[in-house]
């Protein structure tokens, strides 16, 4: 067998002679579209509160089990009102950094109020990154990510989300992957409703995050338990957290978990 | 007989490092009817002389939106302006889809510029024959721009292009510390239509020959023609 | 068949397994319009979902998008947004290029048949739907399916309770299946215009009914009403659970 992955599906040359790719002006190599991740970021979280948004993600890069890296930094500061969360495959998350790269460059061309006036605002950022996750989709050949974009425009929170279908949405609390399922109803909790928002301050908003990236350490077993988070407030900014642990932690329910491991009953 | 040797083409400098058909491009401007363009803190305006060829045909358009809060207006070729306003038009627009963003009026200015620049160094092409004045309210507040087919674009408090533009330039820079601090677009389309006057032979203006753009805080790119124009004459 | 498979298993399959990208999702949420005498609404909830998970309660799919037309365009939330964003694009070329002329709702309806056609082969998957009024004045909903086939109607329901929603509207607003009573069922009963505050009535109902039955619809219920005067919203929640 020919273990070149370039011929693989190919009919045999000993049996039926080279192929031509000249054959419905084949190219010569073919062209290759993601199908699946490869290595992957697990869940990016994130809620509103009455004075800014918070947003957190670990720092592990898994290779299907195996955890491959552990210092990868999931969340992209741009400009200094918006953070870009990112779950997903972690090249396809590497491209998109060197395409919001090229964005902030092309803005510091063009104007001479960057610093103020014209500086990027989160909601230029997601169009920007929501165009690009549906023209992907849209030739078949997606970035393989779901992302967060939170940030403050005009002294208002803004926090939206959008993935490799290009399928966008708004929400008080926003989570990617498991998130959506482990910490998204510990975070409504706190911030279901849109008048929710007003009656949270950061301390609690923060420590609701801290607890769901608890609770996803505790269940998720892709997830690691260094993680960052950044913090973009009205008053004091964009505040970017690195290298936070999951603390207080409480292995007491393991004992009791039943069905499933080593012991009998 | 006398002939220039280095007015053929775009590509070639003459020996004093002149560039002949670029310097013919702006005189094209001249031959337009006048454009004025005045901007304050926060409004800007433009307002137009129209002309029709004879009495039976209709007047040339002057001024064309871009987007809900950029236009411009012409003095020059007008079919030299559309390709420019389309363009223009469009930019504003991929702005607005991909970037959520209204384009600035910096940025279309360097658009511009870029766009006539390729012009002037490119054989078997030709500058283009029109001067514009572009008005826009973005992030960083009114700005006015004077664009000319050299690839020059300039952000001025107030100019004017065209025939005999001359006279509303002098009237502008007399009154430009009243009419940057004024505050209602009302007020500040008067200095602009005054403006205007000072540029005028034997016309005078009618409802029928002026066109009045404005721009500003709030308020989106509004064309003024006709009966529209008759309180401001 | 092995109930837990092993990531390093090479059995041999029956069928052959596809490795492709799906492109498409289902957003769930469902729409309503209905076309009154001298009005028309088109309605959606605001619930934003992906299988079992709610994404959003407040995302809103019905729009304003000019010349006195609203529209929606409910299922692949992706394809609906980029359609919309679409004909709005095409709606402000057709001002640029007819000195501000309004756009009517059958050219408005031609034109988005065109845009959902031009991707046949790649369909938008999304019901849509456009109210107004027409060049009488009198309310107008047109309805496409995903390919641009479309129809003026009285009424349609799109979207993922279409099929609760649907015969409830034709006994409603079209009286199928009413009779005049007393005449034995030989006479049906006479249609007529409705008014806007029956309309929303009906709408309402509408809406708290499908959410009692559908789990992707519910949170929150938007409706555009038009008329002459311009366009307005009404809200009204709907049960989150």
């Amino acid at each position: 067998m020919n273990h070149d992955p370039f011929s693989w599906g190919r009919p045999s040359d000993e049996t039926y002679g080279a192929y031509d790719t000249k054959i419905a002006q084949a190219p010569a190599f073919p062209k290759m579209n993601t199908t699946q991740p490869i290595v992957t970021g697990t869940s990016v979280i994130s809620m509103k509160y009455n004075n800014g948004v918070i947003i957190a993600a670990d720092n592990l890069g898994s290779y299907g089990s195996l955890l491959r890296f552990t210092n990868v930094e999931r969340l992209i500061p741009v400009g200094n009102s918006t953070v870009v969360g990112i779950s997903g495959d972690i090249s396809d998350m590497q491209h998109i950094e060197d395409l919001l790269e090229e964005m902030k460059t092309e803005n510091n061309y063009d104007n001479s109020y960057v610093d103020d006036e014209e500086a990027l605002k989160p909601s230029y950022v997601f169009e920007y990154l929501a165009t690009v996750m549906y023209n992907r989709r849209s030739k078949m050949n997606p970035l393989w990510n779901a992302i967060i974009v939170a940030g403050m425009e005009d002294k208002k929170p803004f926090l939206r989300y959008v993935n490799l279908l290009g399928v966008t949405y708004s929400s008080p609390t926003l989570a990617t992957g498991f998130g959506a399922h482990l910490a998204l109803p510990l975070m409504r909790r706190v911030v279901d409703r849109e008048d929710d928002i007003e009656k949270t301050t950061l301390e609690v908003a923060e420590n609701t995050i801290l607890e769901s990236m608890k609770i996803l350490y505790y269940r998720d077993a892709r997830s690691s338990r260094k993680f960052s988070m950044a913090i973009i407030d009205n008053d004091q900014g964009l505040i970017l957290k690195k290298g936070l642990q999951v603390e207080n932690m409480s292995w007491e329910f393991a004992k009791n978990i039943r069905g499933y491991g080593t012991q009998k009953v | 007989m006398f002939r220039n040797n280095y007015d053929g083409d775009t590509v070639t400098f003459s020996p004093t490092g002149r560039l002949f058909q670029v310097e013919y491009a702006l005189e094209a401007i001249k031959q337009g009817s006048v454009t004025v363009g005045l901007r304050s803190k926060n409004h800007a305006v433009l307002v137009a002389l129209k002309r029709n060829a004879d009495e039976l045909s209709s007047y040339q358009k002057k001024i064309i939106k871009c987007d809900t809060h950029m236009g411009l207006s012409l003095a020059g070729l007008a079919p030299d302006a559309r390709v420019l306003s389309n363009y223009l038009r469009q930019q504003c627009n991929y702005s607005q889809l991909v970037y959520n963003r209204k384009l600035s009026v910096e940025k279309a200015g360097h658009l511009l510029s870029d766009k006539a620049q390729r012009n002037t160094q490119s054989y078997g092409g030709r500058p283009y024959g029109v001067g514009l004045l572009i008005i826009g309210y973005d992030n960083s507040g009114a700005h006015l721009l004077e664009f000319q087919p050299s690839g020059n674009t300039l952000e001025l408090y107030g100019t004017a292009i065209g025939a005999r533009s001359q006279g509303s330039k002098t009237y502008l820079e007399r009154v430009l510390d009243e009419f940057v601090d004024v505050q209602t677009s009302e007020e500040l389309i008067k200095f602009g239509v005054e403006a205007l006057r000072q540029s005028l032979k034997d016309e005078t203006l009618t409802t029928d020959n002026l066109s009045i753009a404005i721009v500003g805080k709030d308020l989106p790119f509004t064309l003024y023609d006709g009966e529209n124009v008759s309180s401001f004459l | 068949m092995n109930t837990v498979a092993s990531e390093y298993s090479s059995e041999v399959q029956s069928t052959p397994i596809e490795h492709s990208f799906n492109p498409y999702s289902d957003n769930g949420g469902t729409i309503l319009g209905i076309a009154g005498e001298d009005f028309a609404v088109l309605a959606g909830d605001t619930r934003h979902t992906t299988d079992y998970s709610i994404n959003s309660r407040y995302e809103p799919k019905v729009f304003d998008v000019g010349d006195n037309i609203i529209m929606s365009a409910n299922g692949f939330a992706a394809d609906g947004e980029a359609l919309l964003k679409r004909f709005k694009n095409s709606l402000k070329w057709y001002h640029f290029d007819n000195n501000e002329k309004k756009l009517s709702m059958s050219a408005a309806a031609r034109n988005i048949q065109q845009l959902l056609y031009g991707k046949r082969f790649f369909p938008y998957y999304v019901h849509t739907i456009i109210a107004g009024l027409d060049e009488d004045g009198k309310g107008s909903v047109f309805s496409f399916d995903p390919v641009g086939s479309y129809e003026r109607e009285q009424c349609r329901a799109g979207g993922a309770a279409a099929s609760l929603i649907m015969p409830f509207l034709d006994n409603q607003v079209n009286f199928k299946n009413q009779y005049v009573p007393g005449t034995d069922g030989k006479e049906k009963r006479h249609i007529k215009f409705l008014t806007v505050d029956e309309v929303v009535r009906l709408v309402r109902d509408a809406f708290t009914s499908a959410t009692e039955r559908h789990i992707h619809v519910g949170d929150g219920l938007e409706i555009l009403i038009v008329t002459k005067d311009g366009v307005r919203k009404e809200f009204y929640e709907l049960k989150r659970d």
